[in-house]
């Protein structure tokens, strides 16, 4: 077997070493009643190369971004990946290495860990980040775990504008809890600042918000920190790192817990994961913060070096009274984020959320102008808006558009009824005006034959009619 | 080389004005920001980052990567961790477009392939388990148990019952009282018997009508398989009270024994250690969770399900506990698993497991000549050595020895875990070591133990750095780069 070292002279030598004469010997231990009898129902093994023209044909079953025009958003988007990312956070010193326990053994990975906190610390101005959590939305729900414990209030109010996965998300964890979750109505696409007032009180533990929130729109966040903070509750925000490049930070509107997903920071879309969740926050809850922690310290010889620290916190050495139980957490895809935060630099990310913010306008603007089609709020909006479809055809319109080679969505329906007719488009700095353009043609022509045979019908009814 | 370049932060080698990327012009017609958004909302700076060239980049970053171990250059026998080998063939496949650029929004007619691959992984792991369905959702193994113990507490909860006590033996690891603590219940810590495994006798002192579920990882931390396992499930279901088995050492038997045979209700994987998913310094991992028909109905959504011939993602499950995560798992982990569990088959597996039992087996025999094991049994995967002898003789503590195994060669073994041995070093190899690999790593234990116990204190002493002053990074945490950094 390819991933075995030893040959049969060896085993049977080793075998001889531990006294025993086969293999099957070492399991005596296992009651006949629990092995596995028979055939477990698996496929055959197959060498690498069938293996490989099995993994080609899978993957060629799917469409890749690479294939299409995508304009699907919702959390996730086509950006762009330098080599120099792939190239780098492939090395098998950071991929086949183990969580840095062992200082000594591991600067690579703690330094590269210590750099991103602070990357991601600085692009948020926020005082300390983690070094990772699963995901976005897992990390909204510590935001929110932990602000119970900070505040030792149990309410928890959520924008209706956070992505609606992540409210679920946060409602899973706290299913067991005592604490109450409220939903906030939106209006004109952004947070009721009015329904916010009347609803976080001295009660309440924390007010998290989207900003871009899920619709794409800006909410108005120093108002909101403004209720959450004369309330004494936790101001919690949820962002999107590219942003940054243009939006002032979390730290800037008055959050004292900021989350993200880390994706749109060179990591593939991958189906949804392995992602990145960011979770940064103000000093003054530094020993409430799940996860792991990097810090600097000296060696006995002096020299500047990294540790995990103040692991009191975590569960392998506190158990039951940890933070958290996260252990294994996403510290690949942190690596990635730095390397491409690091490669972009502040003026590179700048460009960056300019072209998406630019392009994305320019896309609404042109698609507003194509019968049928509105933009359904004026809130202002970063990379990503909603569209109404006056026909009410969305899921249709979307196959067609699918069928056309451009992916758009995702359809609003789902999740929020009274947007049935309401799709989301995202404009990342990869789509061209050229693919912008193509998209309006076909959501021009989709529309015209839509009316056509509308009109059609009409006409028929009306004859039939008579 | 100075010693000291690789030590250099990113941000001292920060050049204002370079960049590795350089983006295309905008190419819809101009608009100033202020013409798009309204200043209160726009940053007036630029985002205070470091600003590198390429070449600057990568040699920085290279620079780090020679300041790791990592298990392609280096045997890292960890107990409980299941450091073995990340077959290279899993990282391409794994980076295929076709896998790696799909959005999990788009439609599930551009997605047959992939939803093809998840759900016949679903199909294997419950095999693998013995259970009878399994969500691919969890990140990580302890997001896994703490699926489990929600959908634990969902079952009781639709039969009208309240239990709020979880057992937790003392040898488990400490995601296992952290998540239940998580899912709202209640720990009662289970002493082991002598033996060093789980005690039927012990255990039915603590299990009561209010008791929600036993969580047993076997074979334990202590690389002993749990006898008793049969039995024990029996006991706990008496009581209505259900079964976890955290599967974080299912490396041992994995494709030799079945726990839905033991009688577990509920389990969960760890596909980076079991199925040979890359660590990646920390994380990725996924930690899919297989149940019993029973508990089905109350998996995290969405499910992958085959219906009229075509796969996709079925989110109307009234009873389910609801999501775990966004989107749908680590799925560029889970294609990994999957590409594995093809490459082994049942067979294939079988062989893994006895070759990671054989290979702890002697490795045990081994140091046995050179440090007592306290539990010395038959192992499983792993086993745990104790350094309180030599400590007390001759002042070498299990750290030291760790520390020491740095310099030759071999990354330390897991120090002081699990709690009930003194001076604990659990060592578990893995298949795919040689046996010249674990010939070589008794002959440094056993060099070490004879060796100064001064040089030992201070050691290592061929590594990038020597021991850090952990106190001194916890007292005064600086946890960014900064003032006082350099």
């Amino acid at each position: 077997m390819v991933f075995i070292n030893n040959t049969e002279a060896q085993i049977r030598e080793m075998l001889s070493a531990i006294g025993l004469k086969s293999i099957e010997d070492l399991f005596s231990e296992i009651p006949r009643e629990c092995r596995v009898e028979g055939d477990l129902g698996l496929p055959h093994p197959l060498s690498e190369l069938e293996l490989d023209r099995h993994m080609q044909r899978l993957a060629g079953l799917n469409r890749s971004a690479q294939e299409v025009s995508c304009f699907l958003g919702g959390g996730c988007y086509d950006h762009f990946i330098p080599a120099v990312v792939d190239a780098l956070a492939s090395r098998p010193e950071f991929v086949t290495a183990y969580t840095p326990y062992q200082p000594e053994a591991s600067q690579g990975t703690l330094q590269a860990m210590f750099e991103y906190q602070t990357l991601l610390a600085r692009l948020a101005a926020m005082d300390v980040s983690n070094a990772s959590m699963y995901d976005g939305a897992s990390a909204a729900a510590e935001a929110v775990l932990m602000s119970v414990e900070i505040t030792g209030r149990q309410k928890v109010v959520l924008a209706g504008t956070i992505h609606p996965e992540y409210r679920q998300v946060i409602g899973t964890y706290l299913q067991n809890y005592p604490a109450l979750l409220h939903v906030v109505d939106y209006r004109q696409g952004v947070c009721d600042v009015g329904e916010v007032a009347r609803i976080v009180d001295e009660k309440t533990a924390c007010l998290v918000v989207q900003h871009p929130n899920f619709f794409g729109c800006l909410e108005p966040v120093d108002r909101l920190g403004q209720l959450a903070k004369q309330a004494g509750a936790l101001f919690v925000a949820i962002f999107n790192p590219i942003s940054l490049g243009v939006l002032r930070p979390p730290g800037d509107y008055g959050a004292d817990i900021a989350v993200a997903e880390g994706q749109p920071l060179g990591i593939p879309m991958s189906f949804g994961g392995p992602f990145l969740g960011v979770l940064v926050c103000r000093q003054d809850y530094l020993r409430r913060m799940p996860g792991r922690l990097v810090g600097q310290t000296v060696d006995r010889n002096g020299r500047r070096c990294f540790v995990l620290t103040l692991q009191t916190r975590e569960q392998h050495i506190r158990r039951e009274k940890a933070t958290s139980n996260i252990c294994t957490n996403q510290g690949l895809m942190a690596l990635r984020a730095a390397i491409y935060l690091a490669a972009l630099g502040g003026a590179g990310l700048r460009r960056l959320a300019e072209l998406c913010l630019k392009k994305a306008h320019y896309a609404a603007r042109q698609l507003s102008t194509v019968p049928g089609l509105s933009l359904r709020f004026r809130a202002p909006f970063f990379h990503e808006f909603v569209l109404q479809d006056a026909y009410g055809k969305v899921a249709e319109r979307l196959t067609a558009l699918a069928g056309d080679g451009v992916f758009v969505g995702p359809a609003l329906g789902k999740w929020y009824p009274d947007l049935a007719d309401c799709f989301l488009v995202a404009v990342t700095e990869k789509r061209t005006k050229e693919e912008i353009d193509r998209l309006v043609d076909l959501c021009r022509k989709w529309g015209a034959q839509l009316g056509a045979k509308t009109e059609a019908r009409t006409k028929e009814a009306l004859a039939s009619s008579r | 080389m100075y010693e000291n370049y690789g030590t250099r932060t990113i941000f001292e080698l920060d050049k204002q004005g370079c960049s590795a990327v350089s983006w295309p012009a905008v190419d819809v017609p101009e608009q100033r920001l202020e013409e798009l958004l309204p200043e209160e909302y726009l940053r007036g700076d630029v985002p205070p980052l470091p600003e590198l060239a390429e070449p600057d980049l990568v040699r920085h970053y290279s620079i780090l990567a020679s300041r790791n171990m990592c298990v392609d250059s280096h045997f890292y026998p960890l107990g409980s961790c299941t450091m073995k080998y990340n077959p290279k063939r899993h990282e391409r496949w794994a980076a295929l477009p076709g896998f790696s650029d799909l959005h999990p929004y788009q439609p599930a007619d551009s997605l047959q392939g992939l939803l093809a691959l998840l759900y016949e992984l679903q199909q294997m792991l419950a095999a693998l388990a013995g259970l009878d369905a399994v969500s691919l959702h969890p990140a990580a193994g302890a997001q896994g148990e703490l699926t489990a113990l929600l959908i634990a507490t969902a079952y009781f909860r639709s039969r009208g019952e309240k239990r709020r006590f979880v057992l937790v033996p003392d040898v488990a690891h400490g995601t296992n009282p952290a998540s239940a603590k998580m899912a709202g219940l209640e720990v009662v810590q289970v002493r082991s018997s002598p033996e060093g495994i789980a005690d039927p006798e012990i255990v039915a002192q603590h299990l009561s009508p209010e008791t929600a579920v036993f969580m047993i990882t076997n074979p334990n931390t202590l690389g002993l398989f749990e006898r008793h396992i049969r039995r024990l499930c029996e006991m706990v279901h008496a009581v209505g009270a259900l079964v976890y088995l955290d599967g974080a050492n299912m490396n041992a038997i994995c494709g030799i024994a079945q726990p839905g045979k033991f009688g577990v209700d509920m389990m969960h994987f760890n596909t980076h250690k079991t199925f040979s998913t890359p660590h990646g310094g920390g994380g990725p991992g996924a930690g899919p969770v297989a149940v019993t028909a029973r508990l089905a109905p109350f998996l995290p959504v969405p499910v992958v399900v085959y219906e009229n011939g075509r796969y996709r993602l079925d989110d109307n499950r009234p009873q389910s506990i609801g999501r775990v995560r966004s989107f749908f798992g680590n799925v560029g982990v889970l294609i990994r698993t999957y590409c594995y569990l093809r490459t082994l088959g049942a067979e294939g597996l079988r062989r893994v497991a006895q070759h990671a039992v054989l290979n702890a087996n002697y490795l045990m025999y081994k140091v046995s000549q050179v440090l007592p094991i306290p539990y010395n049994r038959r192992c499983m995967h792993e086993f745990v050595a104790s350094a309180a002898k030599v400590k007390a003789e001759r002042n070498i503590s299990a750290m030291d020895i760790a520390k020491r195994l740095l310099d030759y060669g071999f990354h330390a073994p897991t120090v002081y875990f699990p709690l009930v041995v003194r001076e604990a070093l659990m060592i578990e190899p893995t298949e795919t070591e040689s046996r010249e690999t674990l010939d070589a790593f008794a002959a440094a234990l056993e060099a070490i133990i004879s060796e100064d116990p001064e040089l030992l204190h201070q050691a290592p002493h061929r590594m990038p750095i020597s021991r850090p002053d952990e106190v001194r990074a916890a007292r005064q945490p600086q946890l960014t780069w900064g003032e006082g950094s350099s």
